[in-house]
């Protein structure tokens, strides 16, 4: 997986921002590193389309054995797609983190927020840190 | 998100070095064999291995290794030990027949629960029976200052905490006694439930007793901590020949909640008086004194006192610690755990509500993160392990 134009955030999820028809487009998951560290994952909470999305905001929720963790949104806008096959298939986030495993595609009402978020290499680091 | 416990575990040596974190003899094993390493109680203790589910499963199916090192332990000696110690818990404990081991909680004069302990009278390796104490690491200190203070002027009794010198291994499992036996003088399966022995283990003397906090058969074994490493290690390989292994504090979480065996500073606190935590089998006010037990008897009777209840929810989402307990809109209890369980395949919890609404087959809802999710009042426990 090529992951050069991935952005993330220091909470741990991941943007892929493309352009679809003029629009900016975000899709947005949550890192490997956090999938393995959550481990044992059993439910996620998931917003639908239309609600809004704020950067650094709550907008969903995933459940593992041991605790539950609120997932951020790393872009400002309006989602316009869910992956509503995630919460019954959570091991996807397993196997696939940073495609199958999407869960919100968010069109972006700013790019103000990208400019926080880390590359890949810069993110891996905080990790190891 | 916030990964808390993994920023535990990236930083864990300096977190180790900053907060003087206490370690078992077995804490070296864990760091170096990918245990998730957290601050329990004070001690450095693993989380989880690999995957919580599994280490559950592998307990259930085969046999669970799990470090107890951090739990307190405290051997008695001198005059009227026996006595003493039932002046300060809820089940009888003096008298009892060498080898047994009962399960009592300790109240202060509110009849609040100051620990839930294990007492062991056991015949010594010199032949003479002694009392010793297993209590909770978060009460440790705790208890060991109520009992000086609890101790009669000019008494010769001495408590001698050994704790750190020694380790405790619970190998939890249906294949548990087998391996133990491997390793023993004697079989586990020789013990009834809730006895004990002094036995040969490995290389040293310790204390195999038929006790454990998962569901499962099996027994836990005290031993000295210079030993730890080698009994574990060879445990460790009798494991993994049927599918067993080293599990975390996690999954004894799980394990014990599917159980329904309450967990002091969730199920039971000083907040809590001992006659509304379902632990009547623990308490005897019969025919004897000990501190709470007014209090204690005063509260059977009070039913404006909530009671500890199991809860089962619709759907995956688990009603954790703190959660509130709703219905028609107006709140009737509180969730002291919960989670996902692994073994019933259910959202489980257990908690206190008023005692209207304690019957089984009550319909409540849990107000989780502000979202309404709807469940009932059930049996406890959740999970029992065929005879």
């Amino acid at each position: 997986m090529n992951l050069e134009n991935f952005l993330f955030a220091e909470s741990h999820e991941w943007a892929n921002v493309q352009d679809e028809g003029g629009d900016k487009v975000a899709t947005i998951g949550i890192s490997a590193h956090a999938v393995e560290a959550l481990t044992d994952l059993v439910y996620m909470d998931l917003p639908e389309v239309g609600d809004s999305v704020t950067a650094g905001e709550s907008f969903g929720e995933v459940e593992s054995v041991k605790a539950t963790s609120d997932m951020f949104s790393p872009v400002d806008g309006e989602i316009i797609a869910v992956n509503t096959d995630l919460p019954d298939n959570l091991e996807i986030l397993n196997d696939d983190p940073y495609a199958a495993g999407w869960i919100i595609k968010v069109k972006l009402s700013s790019e103000d927020a990208l400019s926080k978020l880390l590359d890949h290499a810069t993110y891996e680091k905080q990790c190891s840190e | 998100m916030h990964l808390t416990v993994v920023r535990v575990h990236s930083r864990n040596i300096a977190v180790s070095s900053v907060k003087n974190l206490l370690s078992t003899p077995l804490t070296s094993w864990h760091a170096s064999n990918g245990g998730r390493m957290v601050d329990f109680a004070g001690w450095s203790m693993p989380v989880q291995y690999g995957s919580i589910i599994d280490e559950h499963h592998q307990t259930r199916n085969a046999f669970g290794l799990f470090d107890v090192s951090h739990m307190g332990r405290l051997y008695f000696s001198g005059t009227g030990v026996g006595t003493f110690l039932d002046s300060l818990t809820t089940r009888r404990v003096d008298g009892i027949d060498a080898g047994k081991i009962r399960y009592s909680l300790m109240t202060n004069e509110e009849g609040r629960i100051l620990d839930d302990v294990l007492v062991y009278r056991l015949q010594g390796a010199d032949d003479q029976p002694f009392y010793m104490m297993v209590v909770n690491a978060s009460n440790r200190a705790k208890i060991v200052a109520w009992l000086n203070s609890k101790l009669p002027e000019s008494s010769d009794i001495q408590i001698d905490d050994r704790t750190e010198s020694t380790a405790m291994i619970a190998v939890q499992g249906p294949k548990a006694n087998a391996a133990v036996t491997e390793i023993a003088s004697m079989n586990p399966d020789s013990l009834s439930y809730y006895t004990g022995a002094v036995a040969e283990i490995g290389d040293a003397k310790g204390i195999v007793s038929r006790t454990g906090y998962t569901g499962e058969d099996g027994c836990e074994l005290i031993v000295p901590g210079e030993h730890a490493v080698a009994i574990w290690s060879k445990l460790m390989e009798l494991a993994a020949g049927v599918g067993g292994g080293a599990s975390g504090l996690a999954s004894r979480d799980t394990l014990r909640l599917e159980a329904a065996m309450p967990l002091y500073g969730h199920e039971l606190s000083e907040e809590i008086n001992a006659a509304q935590a379902d632990l009547k089998f623990a308490i005897n006010v019969k025919d004897r004194e000990f501190v709470g037990r007014s209090a204690i008897l005063a509260a059977r009777k009070d039913t404006s006192l909530r009671t500890r209840v199991g809860f089962v929810l619709e759907g995956k989402r688990a009603a954790r610690e703190h959660c509130t307990v709703v219905v028609d809109g107006k709140t009737i209890g509180e969730v002291t755990s919960g989670a996902f369980a692994p073994t019933v395949q259910k959202s489980i919890s257990m908690g206190y509500v008023d005692p209207a609404f304690a019957s089984p087959g009550t319909k409540v809802q849990f107000d989780i993160r502000g979202k309404i999710h709807d469940g009932e009042v059930v049996d406890l426990p959740f999970y029992k392990r065929e005879a």
